[in-house]
């Protein structure tokens, strides 16, 4: 029972990280497409937790962490770049 | 006196930090963590930090707790606010960007205004300049500042003031 | 139990996935899809690592610890964002029906205009910033 809820859960949370890519891919301008990487970031970390879960291997639990730190000064970096203040 | 103060909270962070990472605790480990976190605290050349300005009284820290809670029931009503603007035909929107002035000095009480601001229902903090913040508002109820400061920090401010002034 | 418990807050955070993807597709300008994209993540994010915590409670530490630093960190990438976007806001088609931070940055500019004018050196108070 537990699983099944969970396997929706994580269909769900990778169906919303596709949805994102299209507004990755769709842009139209580079703001937009950080805006959509910025949430893609968060729900892949949030991924790489559920994948630590469903294969049982702790350390992918701080593969997310790092993926989030790295993911949210990258998204910084290209904001503060557009900004035209790096 | 007060970069004691920053000093022993960055410790205790980093070492937190470490003892969950670590989480089958051995003395070793634990030990090792506390080394680490005190050589990185005990640094000589310490910046400035933000952590310097929060108040560690009672009070405070009960307001802290409050705070949380306060934090919780806005993200909570603003992923609903979200859900309702989003899943409606009508996409019922009217943005702008008002201006809103904070009592609160120091810099960390002004981040966490600003962060608290975008997690609650319908703003986000675009700049901040003294203390005047510029919001993002996705419906905006009223331009003059007095009242747009009403309604947007008027929750936060008043434990943010005691927190961290 | 407590994993019937934890899927189903999971199964909720990525309901708010889902939401806040939606509202990056649905919404019509750069600032609107941020208000979408911040809020419903962070949440999302916090139910769904609270949840697998509650599955397998030895993930508990680090994903609550993961949730914090989300909760924390999500809203300064929205806000250096939105001050990226602030500068393009034109380009963008973005419609802010008031606007005061534009109208402060053209008094600045006003103001600056006539320091240079009168002849003092006056402070470059924009620096390194697109205004098109």
């Amino acid at each position: 029972m537990a699983d099944a809820i969970f396997i929706a859960a994580v269909s769900l949370a990778a169906l919303s990280l596709l949805l994102a890519g299209i507004r990755l891919a769709k842009g139209p301008w580079a703001i937009d497409r950080t805006v959509a990487l910025d949430a893609m970031t968060i729900m892949a970390s949030s991924l790489i937790v559920a994948f630590a879960l469903l294969s049982g291997r702790r350390i992918y639990v701080d593969v997310a962490l790092v993926y989030g730190l790295v993911g949210f000064a990258g998204v910084v970096a290209l904001a503060r770049y557009l900004e035209g203040g790096l | 006196m007060k970069t004691l103060k920053a000093r022993v909270l960055v410790f205790l962070t980093l070492w937190g930090v470490w003892l969950v990472l670590t989480a089958p605790w051995s003395v070793q480990e634990a030990a090792a963590g506390a080394v680490a976190a005190f050589l990185i605290a005990a640094l000589p050349f310490f910046p400035s930090s933000p952590l310097e300005d929060l108040r560690l009284s009672p009070k405070a820290l009960l307001y802290v707790v409050a705070y949380a809670f306060v934090f919780l029931k806005a993200l909570v009503l603003s992923n609903l606010d979200v859900a309702f603007r989003v899943l409606h035909p009508k996409l019922p929107i009217a943005p702008g960007i008002v201006k809103v002035k904070t009592k609160l000095k120091t810099p960390l009480g002004r981040l966490l205004l600003a962060n608290s601001i975008t997690l609650t229902p319908g703003t986000i903090t675009v700049e901040t300049r003294g203390q005047d913040l510029y919001v993002h508002w996705i419906k905006v109820a009223d331009a003059d500042p007095v009242a747009a400061t009403e309604a947007i920090v008027g929750d936060f401010e008043k434990y943010l003031e005691v927190i961290c002034g | 139990m407590a994993a019937i418990i934890g899927a189903s807050l999971s199964l909720v955070g990525s309901l708010f996935f889902l939401l806040s993807a939606i509202g990056l597709l649905r919404m019509p300008d750069a600032f609107n899809r941020m208000q979408a994209g911040t809020k419903a993540t962070t949440l999302g994010s916090m139910l769904f690592l609270v949840g697998i915590g509650l599955m397998r409670p030895d993930f508990l530490g680090r994903a609550l610890l993961l949730a914090g630093f989300i909760a924390l960190t999500n809203p300064v990438s929205s806000n250096a964002l939105a001050r990226a976007a602030h500068g393009y806001r034109k380009r963008l088609g973005a419609k802010l029906a008031p606007d005061a931070l534009a109208e402060d940055d053209e008094a600045l500019a006003a103001a600056a205009v006539r320091d240079a004018a009168a002849g003092s050196q006056a402070p470059r108070v924009q620096e390194g910033r697109h205004v098109d």
